[in-house]
């Protein structure tokens, strides 16, 4: 729908440069058309990582104004013991909250795709509707179903003469946000799995059946290693989101002040230095360390996955 | 909530396990029917109860004034629903800024999806179908941009924008929002399956120009495929918090995410007094803001489905 339209209200402006296209030689085709997206890329995403590595390499001074320092600002980030528990946190959030994730997504694929449900379809589109849900929206209503006094959970273990959970407290918070982020990213990984699942050619399942396999050994044996890359591309966008975690964090805070600081995870850290710090040079090395942390850690992910194959 | 039941449950499901499937699927499905396990779906039926009970809450929260919301049970109507009053102050509250955001919100994401489904398809479509010097390294260099984390990148863009005066702009949102680097490598792979090399020589030969050939013969070919990169920019867009957060500073260019978030701050931290009303406005907002999205994905389900589909399968 959305589509046909786009196609029509982008000819009529693209009719002058056609004409002109049109007489060029097929080689030259192919860069002009990847040059507008390229050109953007190099000013959305190259450029503000170019200046980032160059803002880390400065201070401000009260006496000298901006000076260039090096690597200061690394080392003093290495140091930072702010950051240390920002980055130990995350980390900590990932080893929790994407195992647990991605073995929910990937027994809902299959269960999706077993065939044995009834109302596979409502309940498919039922687990994926979150994902349309803005983080903002599914934080403020779980926060809400936190809460101490008047959320529902305390009302029904007050009415059962239970105690009240404390979900925003200091030793469930972690626990109480991997919940929000796993009921918003559930259904998007077992999309992706189901629609990898699909693909699978029937004709194996059945001379698999032929030979006597059952459900679970043609799950194990067919589908799981069928669902290598799309379960590589769901653990990686899952390792780039859990470390830069930080809407759930920034908007639970103020129901939880005592619980969430400024340096909770890193990202909220970055966030706070370059906002009410005014520290924008160290803000800076924060941010590009981070996103090296990230690097590091995907390749890592990768590299670990890949070899496990091979062994 | 409201919205998601009525297009879902109308559907029986043996017509709903029949219709939409790929012809590949098909023997597989017919082969199964008859032996649904019973077991199987009550377990996942209880699951799908986690996923919907926040949902539930919060289309049972807008009908409660704030006082309620406090007092009655959480998850069923309090005595005196209010479903409309609430709907009104929500949309006039302080001048009707929330249809303000409201408005935001559908500009920056219809602008920003649209602008990244055409640049991706371009790019895609030129690198599946072309071959120049460079194509490798420069889809490689772009693909690898997947692992830098947007909010890494979101405070060096806030320095440069504010270089040349483009924070506090709509700019500011759409900019950042039209490169995809997931959407390009998605529409890279539909280009080389769905347009046939065939079909363009044949366009060649007949005379047609490069840029018509795209804009006449391939974009047609790769509706799904834009669908879906409409779809999911839209929500990357619409859903955003951390871009508008540091970008714009007048509650009048705010976004529905943000402008939700300042009202949630005024409704937990205000406390006394003044804003007593709020957080029922803060739910209902919630609940006008999810409405949209969540019926454009019903909608649109069989496009972005085989689009993922493609995208999930070889990589």
């Amino acid at each position: 729908m959305t589509a046909t339209t786009v196609a029509s209200t982008e000819e009529p402006r693209r009719a002058g440069p056609r004409r002109r296209l049109g007489g060029l030689r097929q080689g030259a085709a192919g860069p002009l058309f990847v040059a507008p997206f390229m050109v953007l890329f190099l000013l959305m995403f190259l450029a503000p990582l170019g200046y980032a590595a160059y803002l880390s390499l400065f201070q401000q001074r009260l006496i000298g104004g901006n000076t260039f320092v090096g690597l200061d600002n690394y080392l003093t980030a290495l140091k930072d013991p702010l950051l240390r528990e920002g980055v130990v946190r995350v980390a900590e959030f990932f080893l929790i909250q994407v195992p647990l994730m991605l073995v929910l997504a990937l027994v809902f694929a299959l269960a999706l795709d077993s065939g044995l449900l009834r109302l596979a379809r409502v309940i498919r589109l039922g687990i994926f509707v979150p994902y349309a849900v803005p983080s903002v929206v599914a934080t403020l209503m779980w926060g809400y179903l936190y809460g101490p006094d008047f959320g529902p959970f305390a009302q029904l273990s007050q009415k059962l003469g239970l105690p009240v959970p404390h979900f925003l407290s200091d030793g469930w918070m972690l626990g109480s946000l991997a919940n929000v982020v796993t009921w918003e990213f559930v259904g998007y990984n077992m999309i992706i799995l189901y629609a990898a699942l699909r693909t699978v050619p029937t004709e194996l399942y059945e001379a698999a059946a032929m030979d006597g396999a059952g459900p679970w050994r043609i799950a194990w044996s067919i589908k799981l290693p069928a669902l290598r890359p799309a379960l590589m591309l769901t653990l990686l966008f899952s390792v780039i989101g859990s470390f830069q975690l930080f809407n759930e964090p920034k908007l639970l805070q103020p129901i939880a002040p005592d619980v969430i600081d400024n340096s909770y995870t890193a990202n909220l850290y970055a966030y706070s230095l370059a906002f009410t710090g005014q520290q924008v040079n160290y803000s800076a090395a924060v941010s590009f360390f981070l996103g090296l942390v990230i690097v590091i850690f995907s390749y890592a992910v990768l590299f670990t996955a890949n070899r496990r194959r091979n062994s | 909530m409201t919205t998601t039941t009525p297009p879902t449950t109308s559907r029986p499901a043996p017509r709903a396990a029949a219709s939409g499937t790929p012809p590949t699927s098909r023997g597989r499905r017919r082969r199964s029917v008859g032996r649904r396990s019973t077991p199987l779906t009550i377990v996942m039926l209880a699951v799908l109860a986690y996923f919907l009970l926040p949902l539930f809450w919060l289309a049972v929260s807008s009908t409660k004034s704030t006082q309620d919301l406090f007092t009655s049970f959480g998850l069923w109507f309090s005595h005196a629903p209010q479903l409309l009053e609430n709907v009104h102050e929500t949309l006039t509250h302080d001048d009707g800024v929330f249809l303000h955001w409201l408005l935001n919100t559908v500009l920056y994401s219809v602008g920003s999806a649209l602008g990244a489904a055409l640049l991706a398809a371009a790019a895609g479509y030129g690198f599946a179908k072309y071959r120049f010097r460079g194509n490798n390294a420069a889809f490689a260099l772009v693909l690898g941009a997947v692992m830098i984390p947007t909010t890494a990148l979101a405070i060096p863009t806030y320095l440069l924008f504010a270089k040349v005066d483009l924070v506090n702009t709509p700019w500011a949102i759409v900019l950042p929002s039209l490169v995809s680097p997931f959407g390009l490598y998605l529409m890279r792979i539909y280009a080389a399956d769905a347009v046939p090399d065939s079909l363009l020589e044949a366009a060649r030969i007949d005379g047609a120009g490069e840029l018509r050939i795209f804009c006449t013969i391939a974009l047609r070919l790769l509706a799904p495929g834009l669908v879906t990169v409409v779809l999911f920019t839209l929500v990357a867009t619409w859903n955003n918090y951390f871009l508008p957060l540091i970008m714009l500073n007048d509650p009048k260019l705010y976004p529905v995410t943000v402008g939700l978030s300042s009202w949630a701050s005024q409704a937990f931290g205000g406390g006394s007094g003044a804003n007593s009303n709020m957080l029922a406005l803060v739910v209902t907002g919630s609940l006008i803001s999810v409405i949209p999205l969540v019926v454009a994905f019903l909608l649109l389900q069989r496009y972005w489905q085989s689009g993922l589909a493609a995208g999930g399968v070889k990589q």
